[in-house]
């Protein structure tokens, strides 16, 4: 392990001959590193996997993982974490109906009314922390606390796309239709993936996010 | 113009190198599952290596010439003929419109690719005409009546070297890894080289599912039960759930996963685990 700039323990952890993975702790501080790896556009890299406590990269053939390892390091700790992010953003909106068939379950499960459950969905701004399970699925965090809950027990073998849904302490819309676990709130119209575009995932990892509601669906 | 597919046979995809760069959009690479084999079967009708083929499972593929063109058959030596005589493996061999290619199933391997001179000239989709088993991306699995269209070959001014080809058929297939990410959420990860292990029939191309074939060799025991916060994948990666029975990734691995990864095997091996049969046994040996 080494200490980077921030006073804050980094490590890098081997992934095979052609990847290292670097452990963050947080997905906020995941989004910042990854952003900071990219600006600085190191030729060796292939890809980037950032995730809820790590950043995987991926390197071409022939470099050497012990010195790029370092360099990362000394990187990842000049990047720092994300918690003093200040700058202006644009919010990509989403307006929600929340209609979901696990809204009363999510009520229960946190101990809010359905209207607490709605003002507390919409009532902060979300972030794309990292995106995976699926193309364009991006896990978003940033939400309150008290709307944690869990998976539900038996995954659904079909969610349609457009599916707002929560699970953990994330949040995330279901881009196409695919099974899930995840407690369904609510349904957007908005198109999240379109593989004719550029890029195809609406949600990258970084991107802000606000849900609206819309429609009565509801608001009792 | 056209190659028709007369037969599939048990699984034929439309396969080039891959999708790169996608990992924001929630995209793994795909792309052949032994990539030697493929870029081999390319060059040898004078495509770029990373030209469309088509990744053949076992056989089984019948395919009709619509006009003349060369093909090559590269990777698993599926016993070959063209019209009733035999067609020759690993070279470029010329069909006249009307002729018919057919594929056996092969002794050997899992997986041949047939390239044809011009490429297939099949719409991308983010930059690759892979089918991504796991995604859903790309085009569908080919089937009976299929068209596929061949481009313009191109003439070639300098023809890269060949790799070798996959080797294939060792009864016990030797696969070198590199421990971690998460070698110490296990009590005994050494447990992973000791002995062999056998290529479970539940295999295809997001992983390799694996099962001791014989009982009394040590299993891979997790010290840690609980799920890892989601993290990301690499090709090769051999990722164990809690029943201990672990996966090797290949081409349409997830991008990420909750389950501790043990090791992963060398990028140089990949092709060789690609073309393991249900059944193969094979070992792993640490390279660090």
């Amino acid at each position: 392990m080494i200490t980077g700039a921030g006073g804050r323990a980094w490590s890098v952890r081997p992934a095979g001959d052609r990847a290292v993975l670097l452990e963050t702790g947080d997905p906020a501080t995941s989004v910042a590193v990854s952003e900071a790896i990219q600006l600085a556009g190191s030729t060796e890299i292939e890809d980037l996997v950032p995730a809820a406590a790590t950043v995987l990269v991926r390197v071409v053939k022939g470099t050497d993982l012990t010195e790029f390892g370092r360099r990362l390091l000394d990187l990842a700790g000049s990047a720092g974490s994300a918690d003093g992010d200040t700058a202006a953003h644009d919010e990509l909106v989403i307006p929600v109906t929340y209609d979901g068939p696990d809204l009363a379950d999510v009520a229960d499960a946190t101990g809010l009314t359905r209207a607490q459950v709605i003002a507390a969905h919409t009532g902060t701004t979300w972030r794309a922390a990292f995106v995976g399970f699926a193309p364009g699925f991006a896990y978003l965090v940033g939400g309150e606390e008290r709307l944690t809950v869990p998976r539900r027990s038996q995954s659904r073998p079909r969610v349609p796309a457009g599916s707002v849904a929560l699970a953990g302490t994330y949040s995330a819309v279901y881009p196409r239709e695919s099974p899930g676990g995840w407690q369904l709130i609510g349904s957007t119209d908005a198109s999240l993936w379109d593989e004719t575009a550029d890029p195809p995932a609406a949600i990258q990892p970084g991107r802000w996010v606000r849900f609206v509601a819309t429609g009565l669906a509801g608001a009792a | 113009m056209t190659l028709t597919v007369l037969r599939p046979g048990p699984l034929a995809l439309l396969q080039d190198a891959g999708r790169r760069g996608h990992a924001a959009d929630g995209v793994g690479r795909s792309g052949a599952a032994d990539r030697t084999a493929h870029a081999r079967a390319n060059l040898l009708v004078g495509n770029a290596p990373g030209a469309v083929a088509i990744e053949v499972t076992l056989g089984g593929l019948a395919v009709r010439a619509e006009r003349e063109l060369t093909v090559a058959i590269t990777g698993a030596p599926a016993p070959a003929d063209i019209d009733g005589e035999p067609a020759e493996h690993d070279t470029a061999l010329p069909l006249v419109a009307g002729q018919t290619l057919r594929l056996r199933t092969p002794k050997v391997g899992l997986r041949s690719y047939l390239a044809v001179a011009g490429g297939i000239a099949v719409a991308p989709v983010l930059g690759s005409a892979s089918t991504d088993s796991l995604s859903k991306l790309g085009p569908a699995p080919l089937a009976k009546g299929d068209e596929l269209p061949i481009g313009a070959p191109t003439p070639v001014t300098c023809r890269p070297a060949l790799s070798d080809p996959t080797p294939l058929g060792e009864p016990v297939t030797t696969l070198r890894v590199m421990f971690g990410p998460r070698d110490d959420w296990f009590t005994d990860p050494a447990a992973l080289t000791t002995g062999e292990w056998q290529v479970s029939p539940q295999s295809n191309r997001v992983g390799v599912r694996l099962d001791r074939a014989d009982p009394d060799q040590p299993a891979l025991r997790r010290r840690r039960n609980e799920e890892i916060p989601s993290e990301g994948m690499v090709l090769g990666a051999i990722q164990v759930p809690p029943s201990g029975q672990p996966v090797l990734f290949l081409a349409d691995h997830p991008l990420t996963g909750g389950y501790p990864v043990v090791a992963v095997v060398l990028d140089d091996d990949i092709d060789r685990a690609a073309q393991m049969r249900p059944g193969q046994r094979l070992r792993f040996v640490a390279a660090n």
